[in-house]
């Protein structure tokens, strides 16, 4: 290797090694903060577990940690049904109904999460429903079932369409057919999907805040006010964000790794 | 009688759905937006909106927000997208996936995040916009990372190679090769970028000191106040995607999925 393309390789990972410091820069900070005894970052202390003891001793920082990881189960739990099975319909209806239910199946997706929520505030108060948990589950479907539906598509397209003929001709029901022989071909885009709706759950803040009834808070609407408006009932609540986002950021990475591990095994077998 | 079974009817639910939570509640933007207080059809909301100098310099300031946001974004996104799409490096996709991480950190606990970073080296509250954009380019960068790498990764490396044999240096390569091919993925990074930088006011909200208004935040202001207004506004915004994802030559899916087939 010449000179000049030494150079021009040692930029590359110089310029890539910069953005990704840049874009751990301030989760790495909070996770250092999370030890040390201070409610200020910048200012010195001792290490400490203060904050994660602040944090799960917190009754409302925990009821809305419950909160969240209920919403986004019972959500994604929702639209992976909702979207598989409209995914199947779609897949096996005629093309001018599947380009229609596409195109509208596209609309949350492409739209700001804020006129979605808008329009779903509007309608439940236009038509007199009062916001309760009824409305924000619907709220979170509106923005996870889309996703369902396109990482399922793929898979139905990919799918070997005579063995479902050939399970009904030799004598299954269409519904055991269904879950016999379709189901398990498509079955690693359902679960990318429940997966992806459970992300988009846990992220949500704007569908949230307009769909919600009073007095219910997930991580986002209740960080949110914490920092803003001052809602925090105590000092220690902020700085327990610092030990929340450390939590958070470990599971993902453990999760990551776990999949990629899990990912490439498989591919090793099948070699 | 038999009900005959058909796969299509399992789609039923799913477009019930789609009808209740999705078209419904666009048709009722749709109405309040074109009427008044006293339900009368009207285009007033339109003609007093637009006839407020402090709005529409709110939507200046927004739209020039939402454009640096969205340059940074590229220029940052589009040498990454580069560099890794090209690598013969066999964990290249270990780096990628580093990108999107901490795109699955709770959002506004990642904001929190760069909120205290920022009040740490005592920018907070003294550089407002420069805080906005520098957490949306932190927020949104991934949206553009992604759709650029999909589309690079797409292009054929013996172009590349017939493209030096023929005499064509690295510039030449870039522009007649590389810009060309990846202009799909271009283009689905900049609608997925702008419009929640025009939107999102959470960023805004809490990385702006409250001094930084944004047009999704009207949308805020008049929910509490103003139905019609505010639905004027999200028809606007509605408008604006359509026609922009339009213009873009439509919805690219494989691209939008955020990272889910990682």
């Amino acid at each position: 290797m010449n000179r000049k393309a030494l150079v021009y390789k040692c930029l590359k990972a110089v310029f890539i090694g910069i953005v990704l410091l840049l874009l751990y820069a301030p989760i790495l900070l909070l996770a250092v903060y999370s030890f040390i005894d201070t409610d200020v970052i910048g200012t010195s202390g001792g290490f400490t577990f203060d904050h994660y003891r602040d944090l799960f001793t917190d009754s409302q920082v925990m009821t809305m940690i419950g909160n969240t990881l209920g919403l986004a189960f019972a959500s994604a739990a929702l639209s992976t049904v909702l979207g598989t099975l409209g995914a199947l319909g779609m897949y096996y209806s005629k093309r001018r109904v599947k380009s229609t239910i596409g195109a509208i199946s596209r609309i949350p997706i492409i739209n700001a999460e804020i006129v979605t929520a808008l329009s779903l505030a509007i309608m439940f108060v236009a038509f007199g429903l009062q916001k309760s948990y009824f409305t924000l589950l619907m709220g979170h479907m509106v923005i996870c079932t889309p996703f369902v539906v396109l990482s399922v598509m793929p898979k139905l397209k990919q799918m070997d369409n005579s063995l479902y003929e050939a399970a009904l001709d030799l004598g299954a029901s269409p519904a055991k057919a269904l879950f016999k022989v379709i189901l398990p071909q498509i079955i690693p885009g359902v679960i990318s999907g429940f997966m992806l709706a459970i992300t988009l759950s846990l992220d949500d803040y704007i569908v949230t805040v307009y769909t919600r009834p009073s007095g219910f808070d997930t991580i986002s609407t209740y960080v949110f006010n914490a920092t803003i408006r001052g809602n925090a009932h105590t000092a220690e609540t902020l700085s327990s964000f610092w030990a929340l986002t450390t939590i958070i950021f470990l599971v993902i990475l453990i999760i990551v790794i776990a999949a990629n591990l899990a990912g490439h095994r498989k591919k090793e077998a099948v070699k | 009688m038999k009900l005959h079974f058909s796969r299509k009817l399992l789609g039923i639910p799913y477009a019930v759905f789609l009808l209740f939570f999705v078209i419904i509640p666009m048709l009722v933007i749709l109405f309040y937006a074109f009427t008044d207080k006293e339900m009368h059809l009207s285009f007033g909301n339109f003609i007093q909106f637009f006839s407020d100098p402090t709005k529409l310099s709110t939507i200046v300031y927004s739209l020039v927000i939402a454009f640096i946001t969205t340059a940074v974004c590229l220029v940052i996104a589009y040498p990454v997208a580069y560099i890794l799409a090209r690598s013969k490096m066999k964990k290249k996709f270990v780096i990628l996936l580093l990108f999107v991480t901490p795109m699955w950190i709770n959002f506004v606990l990642r904001i929190n995040a760069i909120r205290e970073l920022l009040g740490w080296i005592g920018l907070l509250g003294e550089a407002n916009y420069f805080n906005t954009i520098f957490g949306m380019v932190y927020d949104f960068l991934p949206f553009m990372i992604l759709p650029l790498y999909t589309t690079m990764l797409k292009i054929d490396e013996s172009l590349y190679e017939a493209s030096s044999d023929l005499g064509a240096g690295g510039f030449t390569t870039f522009t007649r090769i590389t810009l060309p091919l990846s202009m799909p993925g271009i283009a689905s990074g900049i609608t997925m970028v702008f419009l929640p930088s025009m939107t999102n006011y959470v960023v805004s909200d809490m990385l702006g000191n409250s001094k930084v208004t944004i047009i999704g935040k009207f949308i805020y202001e008049y929910f509490g106040t103003n139905w019609h207004m505010g639905s004027m506004v999200a028809l606007i915004l509605l408008i604006v995607v359509f026609l922009s994802t339009w213009l873009t030559g439509g919805f690219r899916e494989d691209e939008t999925v955020r990272g889910a087939n990682l």
